[in-house]
């Protein structure tokens, strides 16, 4: 087992002593495409940085690939290497003077040596999808808002981690860069076999690209599943006030009027060619 | 004359070295009462033209009216600052005080306005955008659609005739977005309060009276609502996201499905069964 | 890590400590200090330590959570008691080995120093602690205005520290972010030389102040866009008032300043 989460409680120490998660019980493997989608304060952010050691649960036990993280102090950096994690607005976290220098950062902290971080720099900008000799000199702090979130994403694909985290990695990207990320978060599941989770409030991001959906409520798990299973339970993520994704909408509310459609498609073309079909045939 | 009369208005920033101005060419008019929305992908221009609305910036050609007084006129900067209400995108970075109320009196402080009005008017708009009893929390505790729609409040209790929102939902999440749309249509629908909303998510400009589309500086269509989104295809190619329930509709029609214009998928699913 | 720092926090309570003129707190305070520097005698550190304590209850803010407010500085409080124990002579030699020596003299400054530190941090403390931060500048803008006749820009000093109240929580939760995000790529806060140690916060520094810079322009323009101009023709939600009882309390403090200063 990759993650492996045994009865995690976490409390925050401040003068609130909110209860952040309760008794978490979680198995993740190698290979899963994770999708996690809760309210904000569900307990989403604090359960992923479980997963490489940047929060110690108050109690129970997290391991990943087999060893206990939560009580020796000593491995936490070793953990860290094989689960990297994109925080929200990753570019935020950009200081160096170039490019490069940025993306070098993790492998630098790992003691590589210097010719096979620019081997890595190189690979991982372009699975990004930025040209390495036109941008490795630039300035990190004079690209769009849009590549300097690339350059933060590279700077945790550089570390060749088992398993990415994604905290809501595309708030505030326009269509088009969207489209690149999840282009991206396929090829790197699909080609590259990484393990993914993938925290996002767009269902529609979570219904095309997860291969299980986590649904979190006041620190709790409360729904695990496959994602056609979960979005068919329309009622019971409407009680939690979480949206489905558009087009299932769509789909659910056409099949109460009578309209007979498949609703377990995600896809608006292959949608939208199943409402075609059942109006021809009404 | 209507509220806000834009008219051949350019505007190129000072440190920019690119030939191509911010805005060009821009002429508009919003009447008094209207829910206008500009949408636009990143770069195209509308962040620049809401600052021009409120004297931020002013234009380097052609002229605009606020309420009739001219922009370009310095005497009359701080009169169109009082009308022309701004909210910003970052709900970290436009709270003053450390306190919410202390917070909405900001604006009425610096008016001048006797202490006792300020508080009056503070409660008030509290009230209008659903926080009231919040006066006492510190910002920082709040969420990012609470700490917007207090935003709101400090502007509000202005008294402006127009409030001028800048991207206020592009961070937040689902349900802060919900309860900032909501208090911003009531505050239209109900107060009367001119608005010009400026975002780049479609969905937001399905209520709109008046629709603006913005690309690289200029306004590539004007309109209705519906009149905009059946131009699916044009939308696309500027990198705006278009509503799902329009999208399929679009994909029907040219199926030969004869399907009206709609906007949301209420309509969409009345328009099938 | 960063969220432990006490100094600077206002708990709200409905006492009448937190009920007094934030003007008449700073003045009070101010008194006590001065006079907290006459005293030679550790009878006078007893008084004024059993009067803190008095303040304290009135202010209904628990014993515990003042006292936590200490800790960051122990660590100065111990430099300082050791400084003095190890070289200041005088008096008898209370112990010696080769050149190291401890005096009675050393041991009595020391402690004499220490004491006054502790009281002096714990008045100014309780004086945030029962202040909200607003009512404070206010208070201080007030007391300065006086000198806006010689240029000092009172009222902007005071918008300062309103803003720079506003954003510590905010930025400081930033810091903790970025902190997390450059550990997560691998980053070394913890261990290494005093040189190794600063170098290694560069990647955390760097982001903040970037950050801090993009927030500062973000509120200028907004601060411009609700009418801000400075203090000139500002009127104020909540004017400071003058009750009988500020009064009292003053006279009281000035009686007890001085008599324990004569005594």
């Amino acid at each position: 087992m990759l993650i492996e989460l045994n009865e995690v409680s976490h409390v925050y120490q401040d003068e609130n002593n909110v209860k952040a998660l309760k008794n978490i019980n979680l198995e993740i493997s190698r290979g899963e495409f994770i999708g996690i989608v809760g309210h904000t304060g569900s307990g989403k952010s604090t359960l992923v940085q479980l997963f490489n050691g940047l929060i110690i649960p108050s109690s129970g036990t997290v391991k990943v690939n087999g060893k206990n993280i939560t009580n020796e102090k000593s491995n936490l950096k070793e953990t860290r290497r094989h689960v990297g994690l994109v925080f929200q607005y990753p570019e935020h976290q950009l200081f160096e003077e170039t490019v490069f220098q940025d993306i070098a950062f993790g492998p630098k902290n790992l003691g590589l040596k210097k010719d096979e971080i620019r081997e890595r720099v190189e690979e991982v900008m372009g699975l990004v999808g930025l040209d390495y000799d036109e941008f490795k000199d630039r300035s990190p702090f004079n690209l769009s808002g849009g590549q300097q979130r690339k350059v933060a994403i590279a700077g945790v694909l550089a570390l060749k981690p088992d398993v990415l985290v994604l905290d809501e990695p595309s708030a505030g990207l326009d269509p088009q860069g969207r489209k690149q990320l999840a282009e991206l978060l396929k090829y790197l599941y699909q080609e590259l076999e990484m393990t993914i989770i993938l925290i996002s409030h767009r269902m529609e991001e979570i219904a095309e690209l997860a291969s299980r959906v986590i649904v979190m409520h006041q620190g709790e798990i409360v729904i695990d599943d496959h994602p056609i299973e979960v979005f068919s339970r329309e009622q019971k993520l409407h009680k939690l006030s979480l949206d489905l994704p558009q087009i299932t909408e769509i789909l659910h509310r056409l099949e109460e009027r009578g309209l007979k459609v498949n609703t377990n498609l995600f896809s608006i073309s292959e949608a939208s060619a199943e409402i075609l079909k059942a109006l021809r045939s009404k | 004359m209507s509220l806000i009369e834009i008219s051949g208005v350019d505007f190129l920033y000072g440190n920019d070295n690119s030939d191509r101005p911010a805005l060009q060419n821009i002429n508009l008019q919003i009447e008094a009462g209207d829910f206008a929305v500009i949408i636009g992908s990143n770069g195209s221009g509308k962040s620049t033209l809401a600052k021009l609305l409120n004297v931020l910036l002013t234009p380097s050609q052609g002229e605009i009216f606020v309420a009739g007084l001219d922009t370009t006129n310095p005497d009359n900067t701080w009169k169109i600052r009082q009308r022309v209400g701004m909210v910003f995108q970052n709900p970290d970075n436009q709270l003053v005080a450390s306190m919410v109320e202390d917070d909405v009196a900001f604006g009425p402080e610096n008016l001048g306005i006797p202490t006792q009005e300020i508080r009056n008017r503070v409660d008030k708009a509290l009230e209008m955008v659903g926080m009231a009893g919040f006066q006492k929390f510190a910002p920082h505790k709040l969420s990012g659609g609470q700490k917007q729609r207090v935003a709101i409040a400090g502007v509000i209790a202005m008294e402006p005739d127009c409030i001028v929102l800048d991207e206020p939902t592009a961070m937040l999440d689902p349900q802060g977005r919900k309860e900032v749309m909501e208090t911003v249509q009531y505050l239209n629908k109900e107060k009367g309060i001119t608005v010009v909303h400026i975002t780049h998510f479609m969905e937001e400009a399905v209520n709109a009276d008046q629709v603006i589309v913005m690309n690289q500086g200029q306004i590539l269509h004007k309109g209705s609502p519906k009149s905009i989104f059946r131009l699916v295809e044009q939308l696309k190619d500027v990198n705006l996201d278009i509503p799902v329930a329009v999208e399929v509709a679009e994909y029907l029609r040219q199926e030969n499905i004869d399907i009206p214009d709609i906007l949301s998928i209420d309509e969409l699913v009345d328009a099938l069964c | 890590m960063l969220k432990d720092i006490t100094i600077g926090q206002y708990i709200a309570r409905d006492s009448i400590i937190h009920a007094l003129d934030a003007r008449i707190k700073i003045m009070i305070t101010t008194i006590l200090i001065i006079a907290l520097f006459t005293i030679d005698t550790f009878t006078g550190f007893g008084f004024f330590a059993a009067f803190v304590l008095v303040v304290v209850l009135l202010s209904k803010i628990s014993v515990k959570k003042v006292l936590k407010g200490l800790k960051p500085i122990l660590i100065l409080v111990l430099f300082t008691l050791f400084i003095h124990i190890f070289l200041t002579k005088g008096g008898e030699v209370l112990w010696s080995w080769r050149f190291i020596s401890i005096e009675s003299e050393g041991v009595y400054t020391g402690f004499f120093m220490v004491s006054r530190i502790f009281i002096l941090i714990l008045f100014t403390s309780l004086l945030t602690l029962t202040t909200s931060p607003l009512q404070l500048t206010d208070g201080i803008e007030y007391i300065l205005s006086p000198l806006k006749r010689f240029g000092v820009p009172a009222s902007e000093l005071s918008m300062m520290m309103t803003i720079a109240l506003r954003f510590i929580p905010t930025l400081l939760e930033e810091a903790d972010k970025i902190m997390k995000a450059q550990q997560a790529r691998g980053a070394d806060f913890e261990s290494g030389n005093l040189i190794q140690r600063a170098k290694s916060l560069i990647p955390l520094l760097v982001p903040l102040f970037i950050s801090a810079f993009r927030r500062a322009d973000d509120l200028a323009l907004a601060m411009e866009s609700r009418c801000y101009r400075g203090g000139e023709g500002r009127t104020r939600l909540h004017e400071l008032e003058f009750r009988y009882y500020d009064f009292i309390a003053l006279i009281i403090i000035i009686i007890l300043a001085v008599a324990v200063s004569f005594y």
